[in-house]
């Protein structure tokens, strides 16, 4: 930081930088080896604005032109507008009922003629953050009051709410990752605890036999009363508490989770989650048969296929690799979606073990960085919105990878900086842009 | 201030930490820990191509290409690619209509996906190809795809050549999978025995496709990629000019001719009648043709050289008087007052000729072909005093006929080769419950009862009398080109078989001067040439069928065995017409004039006429008609039980004058009893023939439930029900 640098890169967290233009790099090569075809003009193609990659680059340098852009504005721009900013998002997302367009089944997409495409509930998750750093660093915000911490979760369900209204599901899921920001800044581990507890007994309700799994549940209420008998014999609450839970965990694994495959998830999405945990779904009823029909008419919608396709991919890069546009799976075309969410085939198949493991250690160090700068902040809000852009980073990076190895259902969650697709990568970098400045002013305290 | 909140980042950090550790164990059991996936993205885009190589060509003696390779051309269509084909051209071209268009398109969809190309009409005519050609630019998504295929220039040699054909699921079972579903495969002939040797080495090519199964270039530059070897040529004795000269004599006549250079024991010729051209059975008229010849009675597709049995008949006599000799029972000068007939066993054996001393020695017997002389002395090597019994006298008569190459396989390089059948002492003993002597089979002596031998084998009896003793097993491939030493195919040619060198030279020269004197003076004169000489015996064969449940005679079988020239034997043949009468009308010049072209390359212009009267004479036995019908009508009858439409045996049911026209004027004796049965059946006919009076009525009734009572299945008529049932059982 030394003062004969120019104004704009002083302060200005170098390494996240880096990290970040590494990233987009190896997303634009990546899209490259996934899209080129033989016998291109590389050179020209690249300029040609009409290919992926070369479209993916003028994209990165909107970004960095807009990043820059953001890098000049006054710190106190952000705070100050944030919840203007989170009211223009949430009315983005009403506009888009009535003028969304019909693209691959989802309803959240509003066309501006042939080219432009606007997803506002991808745009929403930067408004959210600033929304929900806002609040949380008010004065007059008590996060430990129930009250607080409804409000705070109002902030970001809402838009996840919309999102499931559009049909939007995957993205709507992002939205809960700002509890992580919440458990930073003191939300009860409990709720987390909860939170984790229920995704492992609705996948156990999935994976083993109604009847045993609840014998099972009870098994381990049994050993928790013997082991807590002394206790119990002192409050009797402890035992009306185990029974408690008890209850309520066979009626999950009894009522709710059926409940909720049943009826509130689309059938496509519960043969997506089925399929991951490697069991047959056998839809209910003739409507479920062909929801499922229609979404898998096109192989790009058959999640099983895809899986299948993008373990092959990743699996045949072995230890090394088959190197730059040898991969037969992504080159042609067996992959499907492979330039968007399916991206990191190309680099699993192209680099294998090894250059996977180079591109884990990029994103790991880019999220344990966000949580250095997040933690040296002097002001709540750059704090809580630079948790936001890590919790943010890591659901999309882990969810998507988990996607492409098969370890989590199929939805559509980009892999940030590298997926292609120009509005997620411009909020990404925004994202970035607006941490690296507000970290510029750490010494300042933001309200 | 939520300051006492600082320690949470480390929470999030280890959930960060635990994730990503999740992920990498993860991807390291992807990636590291197995290689199924591997194999399977190679098998999702590498397609193994198997690259043909061209077929081994064959050659005959003089370095004439009789069987070699042409190219022929597919239609094929992309149907992703077809976009504004002008299909009404196409159609004329193709001469189908729209509809029939659009069910191969979308047959061509069903087979092989949208991408990937299919056939769409095959094996085009030259013709078809050329106005194909000139337009294919008019069919965005039609290219003419090449497919080689074979080619017989001298229109000669089907049976002994063969023909490839697709294989089935016998061939790629037995084969473990070598061959695959499409590929072809000699099914017949030379092309079948050699097929380790003509098909050649095929190679791989290994392609990328996409997820569409479009190829997308070669993988990895070709570096696995394996040629194809070519298949090696044949070189052969087949003499082409010949074997057309003999293919010309056997014309419209049923039997087969067998020349082999006794020296080597290579076939000159061999020739199956009836005749049929080897390109029928190739490229786009096959299946039609061969469907034709598969149901033809007279069963063009087999090859009698090596599969029809004949009772040798007179031709047998030089090989009888060859073992008498040899045992010592007669010699040369032995005789049989022969007044015209055998009267040595109860049953009389009528002999040609009454003149007395015409059998007073073997020379003159064999001249004459004395039918007593060699019934007695067949029946003096049987009871030879050496021998305790009749049975071992047997025994050992039948061992020289196994020694002449008779009674088992001889090993000709041809597929499905004939043993023929010289009995052993077992079959007669189940017959004649052990009662039997040398007068129950005493016509083995002149060539009849229950012996029956290949033309091929007959020929080869001939190279061993002509070679004093030695024979090589007949063949027609002399050397394959760049032959190895792992190449055991063609070992059992090259061993010379001694079976009978132990016989005395003047036992041999006997035989031969009496055959000689068959050509100079005897039976078989029409076949002198001047200059030549030819050893030579006639045969006249009694044949029977069974038509109509009736046991018939048919006319006599003609058969004539040679060899040429007697000094030093080049050329030694055997011909077998059937059901043309004597040996001396038909066979004797045709193996003549093989004999004459084979030796002096030419045949005298005054024979000419004489070959151009043979190689126009037809034949055909008169009772193949006959027997045609009943298979046609009894398929056609089966056709119309197993589908229940009755228009298969419609054109049966009208054809009036199949029946009237009674195809059995072989046979004189037509009883007053069979006739009044023929006319009991025609009464019927016209009973039936009123009940569908009208064929439209008749198609309505078709579909009705009791579409059967239209036709007297009991009464079906042309067909002997016996017989009937029989076929229809088989």
């Amino acid at each position: 930081m030394s003062l004969n640098k120019p104004e704009i890169s002083r302060g200005i967290d170098g390494l996240l930088l880096w990290l970040y233009i590494l990233l987009c790099c190896i997303g634009i090569v990546s899209i490259f080896a996934a899209t080129y075809r033989e016998g291109d003009d590389i050179v020209r193609t690249f300029f040609s604005f009409k290919t992926d990659y070369s479209k993916q680059a003028i994209f990165f340098l909107i970004s960095v032109v807009a990043g820059t852009a953001v890098l000049l504005t006054d710190s106190k721009f952000f705070t100050a507008t944030a919840n203007l900013w989170y009211a223009f998002g949430i009315l983005l997302l009403l506009l888009v009922f009535p003028f969304h367009s019909n693209v691959k089944g989802t309803k959240s997409i509003i066309k501006f003629g042939n080219a432009l495409q606007l997803q506002p509930i991808q745009l929403c998750i930067v408004f959210a953050n600033l929304a929900l750093a806002k609040y949380l660093s008010r004065v007059e915000t008590d996060f430990t009051k129930t009250r607080s911490q409804l409000i705070a979760a109002a902030i970001v369900i809402a838009p996840a709410i919309l999102a499931i209204a559009q049909s939007e599901t995957g993205l709507a899921l992002v939205y809960f990752s700002f509890f992580l920001v919440m458990f930073r800044e003191g939300l009860p581990a409990i709720i987390l605890i909860i939170g984790f507890s229920f995704a492992i007994l609705v996948v156990a309700t999935l994976l083993v036999d109604p009847n045993i799994l609840a014998l099972i549940l009870t098994v381990i209420a049994g050993c928790a009363i013997y082991l807590m008998r002394r206790q119990i014999k002192r409050y009797k609450s402890v035992l009306f508490s185990i029974l408690g839970i008890w209850i309520v965990c066979v009626g999950i694994q009894r009522f709710a989770v059926p409940f909720i495959f049943d009826h509130v998830l689309e059938p496509y999405q519960v043969k997506r989650i089925y399929d991951t945990l490697g069991k047959d779904y056998i839809p209910k009823d003739a409507a479920a048969a062909a929801d499922i029909a229609k979404n898998s008419e096109t192989k790009k919608d058959d999640g099983d296929y895809n899986v299948k396709q993008s373990k092959i991919a990743i699996g045949s890069g072995g230890l090394t690799g088959k190197g730059l546009l040898k991969g037969t799976q992504t080159r042609y075309s067996f992959v499907p979606e492979q330039r968007t969410d399916f991206i990191f085939c190309t680099i699993g198949e192209g680099f294998g073990f090894v250059g996977s493991m180079i591109f884990l250690s990029i994103y790991i160090a880019l999220l344990f960085r966000i949580v250095t700068i997040a933690e040296r902040q002097r002001s709540t809000f750059s704090r809580c919105y630079a948790y936001g852009v890590a919790s943010v980073l890591f659901f999309h990076i882990s969810i998507n990878l988990c996607m492409t190895m098969g370890l989590a259902p199929v939805i559509g969650i980009p892999l940030p900086f590298v997926s292609y697709g120009g509005l997620s990568l411009v909020t990404f970098s925004m994202m970035i842009f607006i941490l690296l400045r507000l970290d510029k002013d750490r010494q300042m305290v933001l309200r | 201030m939520p300051v006492f909140n600082q320690s949470r980042q480390n929470v999030i950090r280890l959930i960060f930490a635990a994730t990503f550790l999740i992920i990498v164990v993860r991807l390291a059991v992807l990636q590291v820990f197995s290689s199924k996936y591997g194999e399977q993205a190679f098998s999702n885009a590498v397609y193994k191509k198997t690259v043909y190589p061209g077929r081994g060509i064959i050659f005959d003696r003089n370095n004439k290409a009789i069987l070699n390779n042409t190219i022929i051309y597919d239609l094929t269509v992309t149907p992703y690619e077809i976009k504004q084909v002008d299909t009404s051209y196409l159609c004329s071209l193709l001469s189908i209509d729209t509809a029939e268009f659009k069910a191969r398109v979308v047959t061509a969809i069903l087979k092989n996906g949208r991408y990937r190309p299919s056939v769409f009409e095959g094996l085009l005519s030259i013709d078809l190809q050329a106005k194909l050609e000139e337009n294919i630019w008019r069919f965005p998504g039609f290219t003419l795809v090449e497919r080689p295929i074979r080619t017989y220039p001298f229109k000669a040699g089907a049976h002994l050549l063969g023909d490839i054909g697709e294989v089935d699921t016998t061939i790629i079972r037995r084969s473990n999978n070598f061959y695959q579903m499409g590929d072809y495969v000699g099914r017949s002939g030379i092309e079948q025995y050699y097929e380790s040797v003509l098909m050649g080495q095929r190679g791989v090519q290994h392609l990328i496709k996409d997820n569409k199964n479009r190829i997308q270039g070669s993988w990895e530059g070709g570096k696995y990629d394996t040629s194809a070897k070519a298949g090696r040529n044949l070189r052969t004795y087949i003499d082409i000019e010949l074997q057309q000269l003999a293919e010309k004599l056997m014309a419209n006549k049923v039997g087969s001719i067998v020349a082999i250079d006794p020296k080597t024991g290579g076939i000159l010729t061999m020739v199956s009648g009836p005749i049929i051209d080897p390109n029928d059975l190739t490229g786009s008229t096959r299946q039609k043709n061969y469907a034709k010849m598969a149901l033809d009675v007279s069963a063009p597709l087999m090859n009698r050289a090596t599969r029809g049995l004949y009772e040798p008949g007179s031709t047998f006599k030089p090989v009888g008087g060859l073992v008498a000799l040899d045992l010592g029972v007669v010699n040369a000068g032995y005789g049989v007052a022969c007044s015209g007939a055998y009267y040595g066993c109860g049953k009389v054996i009528k002999c040609e000729h009454h003149n007395p001393g015409h059998a007073a020695n073997l020379r003159l017997a064999l001249a004459n072909s004395c039918n007593s002389y060699f019934s007695q002395i067949y029946r003096m090597t049987v009871d030879n005093p050496k021998d305790h019994n009749t049975k071992a006298g047997y025994t050992r008569w039948k061992d020289y006929m196994n020694a002449f190459g008779w009674g088992e396989k001889l090993g000709v390089d041809l597929p499905n080769e004939l043993p023929g059948s010289i009995p052993d002492t077992t079959l007669y003993n189940k017959v004649y419950r052990n009662q039997w002597n040398s007068c129950t089979n005493v016509t083995l002596g002149i060539g009849q009862d229950k012996m029956q031998v290949t033309p091929v084998q007959l020929a080869n009896a001939m190279c061993v009398i002509a070679n004093k003793g030695y024979y090589y097993t007949p063949h027609f491939v002399e050397k394959i080109d760049n032959e190895t030493p792992a190449d055991s195919i063609l070992k059992p040619f090259r061993i010379k078989h001694e079976p009978l060198t132990h016989i005395p030279d003047e036992a041999y020269e006997a035989i031969h001067a009496g055959m000689q004197d068959v050509v100079e003076s005897g039976t078989a004169r029409v076949a002198k040439i001047p200059g030549i000489s030819i050893c030579a015996k006639t045969g006249t064969a009694e044949k029977y069928t069974v038509l109509d449940g009736h046991r018939i005679k048919l006319p006599n079988n003609s058969m004539f065995v040679c060899f040429a020239p007697r000094e030093n034997p080049k050329i030694a043949i055997a011909v077998a017409v059937e059901n043309a009468g004597f040996g001396a009308t038909w066979a004797a010049p045709i193996a003549s004039f093989l004999i004459e072209k084979y030796l002096t390359d030419s045949i005298r212009p005054e024979k000419l006429k004489d070959v151009e009267r043979i190689a126009a004479a037809n034949l055909m036995p008169a009772y193949l008609k006959r027997k045609q019908f009943i298979a046609d009508s009894t398929r056609a009858y089966y056709y119309f039980n197993l589908r229940k439409d009755s228009s298969y045996i419609k054109k049966y049911l009208n054809q009036r004058s199949a029946k009237v026209e009674n195809p059995r004027q072989d046979n004189n004796t037509v009883s007053s009893n069979k006739k009044a049965v023929v006319e009991k059946k025609q009464k019927q006919t016209a009973i039936i023939k009123q009940q569908i009076s009208a064929p439209v009525a008749y198609k309505k009734h078709n579909n009705s439930p009791n579409r059967n009572i239209l036709f007297y299945k009991e009464e079906f008529l042309f067909v002997d029900d016996k017989h009937f049932k029989k076929q229809i059982m088989a």
